[in-house]
């Protein structure tokens, strides 16, 4: 072991890095105008699309699109850290200071495994299933076992969605399994034959396709499709907002704009949405 | 054969056999994400930026971000790390009020969730120091959660040199600061290069702490300010968010396992090096 | 030793710079927190009727139980395992596999806890719904996050065990103890405090563990009766409701993320009060 050895390796790695991070400093783009996009998880990937393409348009704006939750977005556009905010939901009544604007549609639809024979109910054998008056596929014509209810977590806009249309009070729901994202409900009533829950009806039609082991139940003989909610007849759909703590202004308007503009359809239909004005 | 070698023996077999089968459940995992994500991983996976929310294309700006990432974090985490647990090995009094103080912060921080981790950076990096989201946020608050995991993993290292060193450096008269620098730090590189591999392996693989922090953004960063998503959001945003990115999901997270495999040996050479060759 | 004071400060800083960053939590969590409390206090949050935010009832008590027997379950399946798996990397494997073991240890220690919450979700889950359904599961958790910190606490322990001084080792040898024997009455006892702190480290990774937890536990909030029941963690109920909650609700997750807290810092003061008898 030499006496002198350690230091200059040490040091010599250390400097290695630094010049390495001040290099980083230094190559910013020189600044255009940046526009911030937060909240909802299930726009943000349809938005981070809608983003790509406005840059594309437009190469001195840059649009920065964030997750983390519609009460998130709907904080960020009124304190101004994003201005635009995203929320997966109506606005509620304390927060109609704000502005919203439909970006595009959402519709709900129950789910069961394939493996369960039972492909119709009626809305009160659902609400016995989620208020644990029927607990077992017995009593609906299915095999012998324990329904496993699927739930989504309190305070998700898909629950109170749900809720309201059942006229159930959560208190009343009695939920096996609570899930967060629509992709954990898909993979929950996958993996349990069991198990009754209730997705995105976009995204359950794409499973579907994919061969995933779910089926999907039409609600009030209507069935659950992308072209029920889009003609209006579906009853459970949801609106997919961009929020705005003032009327829109400048590169902010333009985007929200663009959009709820025809051209961007085929983006929002990618990501198992339907586009607003195509009713 | 008597009795105590009987047992013995017994208790290599067993040894084995759960050894073994430990890995038969983690090894069939990796399967899972082999065979799912093998055959869409290639050249142009590696280098392309993401399409339609990360179906298609690649992850080469995310593979960017993530370096910078982990680059912050760690020129964060070294320093302060080492020099803590140099001041925990070296410098405090045993039993003494600051020692017990110190290590009980440290295993406390140690279990705060990672999304309190992400929602105080948020707080104190993006929005109180208005970093934003950014890279630096990121790596910042991916810093403060490693720390703990570091330094006591370092420590322990530290704390395993052998008497007869420290001895020999006082008797030829080495100030403490040369006993450290060309004894004690190369003697324990080994245990310090597993602090390290621990400490990328937690910050690279975290989720929570960077979608609030260093972001979700797609595009390849053009400094450490720009917000930039890690491989680790990727991986979570495809599985659980993203319907039909699966696939891609896998290769993604096939990626990130061959960095650390990467990582792991350099990180092993490295210590080798610092131990032998000077 | 000669004592540079310009080396010994500034250690001394970087120290207590670290361990600040839990009081700068603490109080973060606090502020967040306060409204709420100074509204109602302590109580509800042990007496309400159950959780339903939306419409005031913030019992918590559950999900502290959920936590403790979720990490609790993970910690003593994954510490014995994992000392094992160390023993067997540093005295039983021959050299070139146990190269290849650790490698594979230090590889899990890194695979994002996404990939094993997917795993448990789509394998795990479905596997114990076989047996007793709903499948998501207090049983699937402590499954999952034990899988999870098994790789770091071997780790921690294979390093305590090769820190143990070859003294020691020659010494059992001349004295004729067997290779177990050795182990148990030499190689273990000196190690033991590595590998305890290693424990209580992943301890804590356990508690705060999130991603995973989440995805295989169910999140239904009771007091679990069987291993086959859903529970919720507190980490869990965050990262559940913290993206859809407004006002008094979104304070009752930061209680949730206090409350945590204050759970870890019992648990490592009871922690280190036994290190401590131990050691007298």
């Amino acid at each position: 072991m030499s006496t002198w050895g350690i230091r200059p390796f040490f040091i010599r790695h250390l400097l290695v890095g630094c010049m390495l991070l001040s290099g980083l400093w230094g190559c910013g783009p020189s600044t255009t105008e940046k526009l911030t996009l937060t909240g909802s998880s299930t726009i943000a990937p349809l938005a981070s699309e809608l983003a790509r393409e406005f840059e594309a348009r437009h190469p001195n704006v840059r649009v920065d699109v964030q997750t983390g939750g519609s009460s998130r977005g709907i904080a960020d556009a009124r304190s101004g850290v994003a201005d635009i905010g995203m929320a997966s939901r109506p606005l509620n009544g304390k927060e109609m200071d704000l502005f919203a604007h439909e970006i595009a549609y959402d519709g709900i639809a129950l789910i069961l495994n394939t493996e369960n024979p039972v492909d119709q109910l009626t809305d009160q054998d659902i609400v016995a299933i989620y208020s644990g008056e029927i607990d077992n596929w017995r009593l609906l014509g299915g095999p012998d076992q324990a329904i496993t209810v699927v739930n989504k977590a309190e305070g998700r806009s898909t629950l109170e969605l749900f809720l309201k249309y059942f006229k159930l009070n959560n208190k009343q729901v009695k939920a096996d399994i609570i899930i967060g994202d629509n992709q954990q409900g898909i993979k929950t009533v996958a993996g349990s034959p069991a198990a009754i829950g209730y997705v995105s009806i976009g995204t359950a039609e794409f499973e579907v396709s994919q061969n995933t082991a779910i089926k999907i139940l039409g609600l009030g003989g209507i069935a659950a499709t992308i072209s029920s909610v889009k003609s209006g007849d579906f009853p459970l759909s949801r609106p997919l907002n961009l929020v705005t703590s003032g009327p829109p202004e400048g590169w902010s308007k333009k985007f929200i704009e663009f959009a709820q503009s025809d051209s961007v359809h085929s983006l929002v239909k990618n990501q198992f949405f339907i586009p607003v004005n195509a009713h | 054969m008597n009795d105590g070698q009987k047992l013995d023996s017994g208790i290599t077999v067993l040894i084995w056999l759960v050894s073994i089968a430990l890995v038969v459940l983690p090894l069939s995992m990796l399967w899972d994400v082999v065979r799912e994500g093998l055959p869409h991983l290639s050249f142009n996976f590696i280098v392309d930026q993401p399409l339609d929310a990360g179906r298609s294309g690649g992850v080469g700006s995310l593979l960017i971000s993530t370096f910078w990432i982990l680059g912050v974090c760690l020129l964060t985490t070294i320093p302060i790390g080492l020099g803590c647990a140099l001041y925990l090995s070296e410098f405090v009094i045993p039993h003494s009020q600051s020692e017990k103080l110190l290590g009980f912060s440290l295993d406390v921080l140690a279990g705060v969730p990672s999304i309190v981790f992400g929602l105080f950076g948020y707080a104190v990096f993006a929005i109180q120091l208005g970093l934003g989201f950014s890279i630096l946020s990121g790596g910042l608050s991916l810093a403060c959660m490693v720390l703990p995991l570091f330094i006591r993993t370092a420590e322990q290292a530290l704390r395993t040199c052998p008497k007869g060193y420290r001895q020999a450096a006082i008797a030829l008269n080495i100030s403490h600061a040369g006993f450290i620098s060309r004894i004690l730090l190369p003697s324990a590189s080994g245990g310090i290069a597993v602090a390290m591999i621990i400490s990328i392996g937690r910050a690279l693989a975290e989720t929570a702490v960077l979608i609030f922090t260093a972001g979700y953004v797609t595009r390849m960063p053009g400094s450490v300010m720009d917000s930039g998503r890690s491989l680790s959001v990727h991986i979570y945003d495809l599985s659980m968010n993203v319907p039909g990115g699966q696939s891609n999901a896998a290769a993604t997270a096939l990626i990130l396992v061959m960095m650390i495999v990467l990582i792991n040996v350099l990180a092993r050479y490295l210590s080798r090096r610092w131990q032998h060759v000077e | 030793m000669r004592t540079n004071i310009w080396l010994t400060r500034g250690l001394r800083t970087a120290a207590w710079l670290s361990a600040s960053i839990l009081l700068f939590i603490l109080l973060f969590l606090i502020q967040e927190s306060s409204p709420l409390i100074g509204e109602i206090g302590l109580g509800p949050f042990f007496q309400a009727d159950g959780w339903y935010p939306q419409e005031g009832a913030f019992q918590l008590t559950p999900m502290l139980l959920g936590s403790l027997f979720v990490a609790g379950g993970a910690v003593l399946l994954a510490t014995p395992l994992g000392i094992i798996a160390a023993l067997f990397g540093q005295f039983y494997a021959p050299p070139a596999l146990a190269r290849l073991y650790r490698g594979l240890m230090e590889l899990l220690a890194g695979v994002p806890s996404v990939v094993f919450g997917f795993w448990g979700l789509v394998v795990l889950v479905p596997w114990i719904n076989r047996l007793a359904p709903p499948g998501a599961s207090l049983l699937a958790g402590a499954l999952v996050l034990a899988l999870m910190i098994l790789p770091l606490v071997a780790l921690t322990a294979d390093a305590a065990l090769a820190a143990v001084p070859q003294q020691y080792l020659r010494g059992a040898a001349a004295m004729g103890l067997s290779r177990w024997g050795t182990i148990q009455r030499i190689t273990l006892p000196v190690a033991m405090p590595g590998i305890l702190s290693g424990v209580v480290l992943q301890t804590g990774r356990a508690l705060g563990e999130t991603m995973a937890v989440l995805m295989v536990c169910g999140n239904v909030v009771q007091i679990p009766s069987s291993w086959f029941e859903p529970v919720r963690t507190l980490t869990a109920n965050i990262a559940l409701e913290m993206s859809y909650a407004v006002d008094q609700h979104r304070t009752a997750l930061f209680i949730s993320g206090l409350l945590l807290l204050l759970l870890t810092i019992t648990l490592v003061a009871v922690a280190s009060h036994f290190r401590r008898m131990q050691h007298e």
